[in-house]
């Protein structure tokens, strides 16, 4: 009879994984509590002066209008992502057409699915690979609150458990449309926001 | 595709190994669980059943015991088969693995003890795969919670 041995890969070793098990568990130690969402311009706080409040609204209208998103998909709601990215919603009318392949060239994250705590550390440590200014778009009801998952053993409930989320799209999932609302309203945030914007600062995660 | 009922092939595994068929009826065939990999190399090697795909491999707990089920496909003979197996008990669950014979056994053995807890003997590479390492407990056992 043949012998199959030969066709087993080697594998990586298991400290890799005792690692990774050792960051999740400190990141669920540490994600007991929700970071509060970034409202602070809601309170429309005056930077005083009309060449600051000009320089403002110029500055507003730039970022708004080239939010280039990071390109990130955790689960079904990634695929109405994908179709308002697509020619029927198409994106790129509201200047966001180009879906970053890494966090340094991203200025906005649209966390569209589920989240898990072993993804955790990994959209943790994107996040902090973006460059300032960065906001953070929760799409669907499990990244709002951990949706059906929210009791789970291994769900996040809620993405605000680890970033601070500027927008939150409910819905199972939310339609293009939807998602839209959301980024319009997040345009309309970054527009209120002034160049001061304050810049929020996450324990570090070794 | 016709399925293979347990019944009619019964008698040929017995035959080249004795007492592994515990039970069969028409949809699936019982085999012991030590003698697990003996019957699969027998399955897959004889040229009358030739079963070179291992479809699915999978396990559920049904709280007096666990069963371990293995979907097998014949390409060329255009066949398919459904073998069982039970493991009793809550602790220390073993079963041989079948690595060896189908490659792709071995991550759905990985999944298979990281969410029931049945170790499968001689696997290269068994820890866990959807969970991190440190979590308590098998979460699809029927007692989990
Ligand atoms: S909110 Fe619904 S559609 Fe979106 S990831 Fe969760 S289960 Fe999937």
């Amino acid at each position: 009879m043949p012998d199959y041995d030969h066709l087993i890969l080697p594998y990586s070793s298991g400290d890799a994984n005792k690692d990774e098990g050792l960051l999740v568990e400190d990141i669920i130690a540490r994600s007991q509590q929700p970071i509060p969402d970034p409202d602070e311009w809601l309170l429309g706080v005056d930077h005083g002066g009309v060449v600051l409040t000009t320089f403002d609204a110029v500055l507003g209208w730039a970022r708004k209008r080239s939010l280039w998103p990071m390109m990130f998909g955790l689960a079904c709601c990634a695929f109405e992502m994908m179709a308002a990215a697509g020619n029927r919603w198409d994106i790129s009318r509201f200047g966001m057409e180009i879906f970053r392949p890494s966090p340094r060239q991203a200025d906005m994250m649209i966390i569209a699915g589920t989240l898990t705590w072993k993804m955790a550390p990994a959209v943790r440590r994107l996040y902090d690979q973006m460059a300032e200014p960065k906001w953070v778009l929760a799409m669907g009801a499990c990244a709002c609150s951990g949706g059906t998952f929210s009791e789970s053993y291994s769900v996040v409930p809620g993405i605000n458990r680890i970033l601070p989320v500027d927008v939150y799209v409910p819905g199972c999932p939310p339609r293009p449309e939807g998602l839209y609302h959301g980024l319009m309203e997040l345009h309309e945030k970054i527009q209120k926001q002034g160049y001061l914007k304050d810049n929020v600062h996450l324990p570090r995660l070794d | 595709m016709k399925v293979l009922a347990g019944l009619d092939i019964e008698a040929k595994i017995q035959a080249e190994i004795p007492e592994s068929v515990v039970e069969s009826d028409q949809e699936s065939i019982l085999i012991d669980s030590r003698a697990i990999p003996g019957v699969m190399r027998f399955l897959k090697d004889t040229p009358e059943f030739d079963f070179n795909y291992l479809n699915n491999l999978t396990a559920v707990d049904y709280l007096q015991y666990f069963e371990v089920i293995y979907n097998l496909t014949s390409m060329n003979n255009k066949q398919t088969l459904m073998v069982k197996s039970h493991l009793s008990g809550r602790e220390n669950l073993e079963i041989p693995s079948i690595t060896h014979l189908w490659q792709g056994a071995d991550v759905q053995e990985r999944e298979i003890f990281d969410l029931l807890g049945i170790r499968f003997i001689g696997h290269p590479n068994l820890k866990r795969i959807a969970l991190w390492e440190g979590f308590e407990g098998h979460p699809l056992r029927q007692d989990f919670l």
